[in-house]
């Protein structure tokens, strides 16, 4: 085995040594289950009548569907049912509703019109896997082929087809106002125009399959008093459970989970497709139905990582100082949001990458084709851009003839630098990490390199600058031809003041009632959190005074607003006393007030 | 569905194939398609008594089609084509495919297949009628009968090369395989997965049959994509293996290194 | 549908069943048979993770006709340990952290098995190539690799 090292010199006061499990070996709990064979996976539960359940596919990355015809495929031998779209009680979705974010842009079974190659138009259940197999290659589809965009720039010109109508810009629309994720953090061009190096380039990653050994698969079964078990393999149990509710309008109390035993996942198995659609298949026969995807489903439909492209420019001075980075990246999410949006925000938090740079504007898009849709993968969201990053800092040592170690030493954060989203850095150790690395590797560095600490304060590092800022982007106006580049606007129309701590931006508005959050449920406390701000006092930027101060944003006066964030729309709880009447179709959801119809039983006070 | 029909010999199997059937050899490709549905066929004919083994023929050796690639590699006789059995599959693979379905083994498999190209095969259908290997794999896609043998020209084990190009190690399919009889006057160049079933580089041996040496590697891995046509799959564009080719070429005909 | 009666010992055991015109053996042997350590990963010869062996050498039993089995003698993770007691391979693997998923597992165990049965004393890149038709996504390639040699040292320790 190889072995791990632990340099318990670094940072000695700031941990316990005194622990029972960390730097021990210790025996995987389940390991005795994988020798034997006898570790249960979905698939190793038993069923009497098990029926197979596939999908017909589109062959098609975009056409209208103009009418599927199933008749010779339900006289098939074995065939026990066809379902299509119209069986589907609930047939939209996004993934994240759970969690309130994003609009339902997804269905289940596609009605209108097909988006990527492989997406599902109809399903076969039959005796064996084989029949549905027969069955489906019978189903006859009328498409009218429509043209497709593959590439996520051309999904943003002007006359790239509209391919998912939710979101008719092909972008996610972030914060109900830009098509991008901005961030703004000092003044880069000021910086660029100062610079002695401006190094840039462009970096791609290619989508990356999961590719689990075993694949995803559910097999659900009618189960006693009108409820229904579903043995899956998803590394999102509850949230395949509140998606299979959702999409199949029924109580989550009357759905009987069982998860937990993955063959490999890395992030390919929380999509929760497989589940609704085995269980809606033993809905429609009241019988035990297997839906499983096979490798070529795995590969083709299965969402991957999703490609990503990044431009980088970085302003540096001749020591090698970076003193601005500005980003312009793309992720391609195919033709559905499923969690890219929610990536995109995730990787605009880690930018610029580990490193002190004072000046740092981003753009990031989250573009809709007619790809195969994009999920999680290990790193999700962080991938790709610090592969970009990293590259880059290459490239940055070789144009100021540095050792690229040393550059990374000279640019990395300590703690108590202030990051570009305005928190300030804590528990670094890139510094460390360099420094051990490059002993290991036997990679020289200077003696100034090598005394470097993390825990030796920059002071000036630790402060906000004063923030150029513009409103380029705004939804809809990119394909409307009105905005030339996909790169931070070079034309600012606003600046924040130095220490301004953070601008409150209010979240999507909640689609349905049910999905308020209830203080009480979730645990802590809202509204008095920098994050959590009253739509009263959200009309503006809120500067405080100390940028090391907790951020206060009750009254403080709006200052310069650059553009007035919409007010949060943060709907008022429901009534405990008024009745109960869901807009959206949960019918038989928990029906109290207040509750979610995704979960059961009664709250947890 | 699908019905399987067992025949006591190779050659009733042979017999009984019509439309819609499919001879079972090992399995590798025809379960492999059972299991995927394929619609073009529904009928699996296999036969109990099979030809499988390794002896000598007047043209030289005879490999019976259901001899498998670990058959190959426990038998002394075939040791030149050793390094091409172990480059097939795992262990399992190479314990069920056998030298018979390699014949048809579509791209990126089928490196059996370029190994008896380069070594002037002939294609022994159970019938009894026989042809070169060359005009066996153009056509095969409306070979009539079940190949019941290849038989293998004697050859100079050092003239035989054998190169499989792989993007995973220790093992992956093949981007390119290249096999090279060197005989002098006469030799042969064949290249796997450069064309839709493997093919001759006919350019590359025009330019060897003066002998191999400088001049005539750098003339052989000029023209050795000539008559060649690689298609893009998963594995690689078919730009990247037209560069490549002519390098793995030069490696294998200066014996260097290992792929 | 037709089905045809076959019967096969399966890691002692006679067993005797009706298998599905076309059915590939993994189907018969974890549907049928009730031998659920066979796993399918691929169904197309590829991954490995269905390794069984047929008359002591590994197959894959998802490209293996069911029928084909008649009168042959099976092999799988199931019959691996003897009673209460884990085979050194299983031991080996338990010791090393050789599975992480443990989807792959029971296919290289058996891979595992083959070669030891074959070979007791093999070298490490016989032990790669013995397992180089058997694919782990969590990519625990070295633990595995070890874990056999380990295994195979014991072995032969114990024979000795």
């Amino acid at each position: 085995m190889s072995s791990i090292e632990f340099r318990k010199d670094l940072f000695a006061d700031e941990r316990d040594d005194n622990l029972k499990e960390i730097g021990k070996p210790t025996i995987r709990q389940d390991i005795l289950g994988h020798v034997t064979g006898r570790t249960p996976y979905y698939d190793d539960h038993l069923f009497d009548g098990l029926l197979h359940m596939r999908a017909v596919r589109s062959p098609h990355h975009h056409a209208q569907i103009r009418s599927i015809d199933t008749s010779v495929a339900e006289q098939m031998p074995g065939v026990r049912r066809v379902a299509t779209a119209k069986d589907v009680p609930h047939n939209l979705n996004t993934l994240l509703s759970l969690i309130n974010f994003g609009r339902d842009d997804e269905p289940l079974c596609a009605h209108d019109k097909v988006r990527y190659m492989g997406e599902t138009v109809a399903w076969v259940i039959a005796d064996t896997e084989r029949q549905a197999r027969d069955a489906c290659a019978k189903v006859r589809v009328d498409y009218n082929v429509l043209p497709h965009v593959l590439d996520v720039e051309e999904a943003l010109t002007p006359n790239a087809p509209v391919v998912n109508e939710i979101y008719p810009n092909n972008t996610f629309d972030y914060h109900e106002k830009y098509d991008h994720q901005k961030l703004r953090f000092g003044d880069v061009n000021a910086a660029f125009a100062r610079a002695d190096h401006v190094i840039e380039a462009e970096y791609q990653m290619s989508p990356i399959e999961q590719a689990p050994i075993e694949t995803c698969g559910a097999i659900a079964a009618p189960e006693i008093n009108d409820r229904f078990v579903c043995y899956t393999n998803t590394q999102a149990l509850f949230f395949s459970l509140g998606t299979t509710a959702k999409l199949l309008n029924v109580a989550s109390s009357r759905l009987h989970f069982i998860g937990g035993t993955a063959g490999g996942g890395f992030g390919g198995k929380v999509d929760s497709i497989v589940e609704p659609t085995a269980v809606l298949g033993a809905m429609l026969t009241g019988r035990p139905v297997k839906f499983a995807w096979d490798r070529y489903e795995e590969m083709q439909v299965g969402a991957p990582r999703g490609g990503e492209r990044w431009r980088l420019k970085d302003g540096v001075m001749s020591d090698g100082t970076v003193i601005a980075r500005e980003f312009t990246g793309f992720f391609d999410s195919g033709a559905y949001m499923r969690l890219s949006p929610y990536a995109i925000i995730k990787g605009t938090g880690h930018l610029p990458g580990p490193y002190s740079i004072p000046n740092v504007a981003s753009n990031v898009y989250c573009c809709i084709t007619n790809r195969t849709p994009a999920t999680a993968m290990r790193g999700f969201g962080i991938t790709a851009v610090d592969f970009a990053i990293e590259c880059q800092m290459d490239k940055v040592a070789e144009a100021v003839g540095m050792n690229p170690v040393e550059l990374r030493i000279l640019n990395a954060y300590r703690d108590g630098d202030m990051k570009a989203h305005r928190r300030k850095a804590k528990n670094t150790a890139l510094i460390e990490c360099c420094q051990v690395a490059a002993a290991k590797a036997d990679w020289a560095i200077s003696r100034q390199a090598a005394q470097q600490s993390s825990l030796t304060p920059m002071p000036e590092r630790q402060n906000i600058p004063e923030t150029v800022t513009d409103t380029e982007g705004l939804i809809g106006e990119r394909r409307q031809g009105r905005v030339a580049s996909t790169s931070p606007s070079t034309q600012s129309n606003g600046r924040v003041p130095a220490g301004t701590h953070r601008e409150a931006i209010g979240g999507a508005p909640v689609q349905n009632p049910d999905m308020q959050i209830d203080a009480d449920r979730i645990g802590h406390k809202m509204g008095s959190s920098p994050t959590q701000i009253p739509a009263a006092a959200t009309k503006a930027a809120a500067p405080t005074a100390p940028p090391a101060a907790p951020s206060v944003p009750a009254a403080a006066p709006p200052v310069a607003p650059v553009a007035p964030p919409p007010a949060a729309t943060v709907p008022t709880p429901p009534q405990p006393a008024a009745p109960y009447s869901p807009s959206a179709p949960f019918s038989r959801g928990t029906k109290r007030p207040g509750s979610s119809p995704f979960t059961s039983g009664f709250r947890r006070r | 569905m699908v019905a399987v029909d067992t025949y006591p010999t190779m050659a009733e199997a042979a017999g009984a194939l019509a439309e819609g059937s499919r001879y079972l050899g090992g399995g590798t490709i025809v379960m492999r398609a059972v299991n995927y549905g394929d619609q073009s066929f529904d009928r699996i004919v296999r036969a109990a008594q099979v030809d499988r083994g390794v002896g000598s023929d007047a043209g030289g050796i005879r490999i019976g089609a259901a001899t498998t690639m670990a058959d190959i590699l426990s038998a002394p006789d075939l040791v030149f084509l050793h390094p091409v059995a172990r480059s097939i599959g795992g262990p399992a693979i190479r314990n069920m495919a056998t030298v018979g379905g390699n014949l048809f083994a579509e791209n990126p498999y089928g490196d059996m297949a370029v190994a008896l190209l380069a070594l002037d095969a002939q294609v022994v259908m159970t019938s009894g009628q026989s042809q070169p290997i060359e005009s066996f794999l153009a056509d095969r896609d409306h070979a009539r009968g079940i190949v019941g043998a290849v038989i293998v020209p004697r050859v100079d084990q050092h003239a035989f090369r054998f190169r499989k190009v792989s993007r995973v190690k220790p093992k992956g399919v093949s981007v390119m395989s290249i096999a090279a009889n060197l005989r002098h006057g006469d030799p042969r160049v064949a290249f796997g997965n450069m064309a839709p079933v493997p093919t001759r580089a006919r350019g590359a041996e025009r330019a060897l049959a003066q002998g191999v040496n400088d001049s005539s590697i750098t003339a052989a891995c000029a023209a050795c994509t000539e008559g060649l046509q690689p298609a893009d799959d998963a594995l690689a564009s078919a730009w990247y293996r037209a560069e490549v080719a002519p390098v793995h070429l030069k490696r294998l005909l200066l014996n260097e290194g290992a792929v | 549908m037709t089905k045809k009666p076959i019967s096969f010992m399966l890691n002692d055991a006679e067993i005797g069943i009706f298998v599905g015109e076309g059915a590939p053996l993994i189907d018969e042997l974890r549907r049928n048979a009730g031998d659920l350590t066979p796993k399918q990963g691929c169904n197309q010869g590829t991954c490995g993770a269905c390794t069984v062996l047929i008359d002591g050498v590994p197959h894959l039993s998802c490209i293996t006709l069911a029928e084909t089995v008649d009168g042959k003698r099976i092999d799988t993770t199931g019959g691996l340990a003897g009673g209460p007691n884990l085979h050194a391979l299983q031991d080996a693997f338990i010791q090393g952290f050789a599975a992480q998923c443990g989807f792959c597992t029971s296919g290289m165990l058996m891979a595992a098995k083959a070669l030891l049965d074959a070979n007791p004393n093999p070298s490490r890149d016989q032990v790669i190539e013995a397992i180089s038709g058997n694919l782990c996504r969590c990519t625990g390639y070295e633990p595995i690799v070890d874990a056999i040699l380990a295994a195979a040292a014991r072995l032969q320790g114990r024979a000795v």
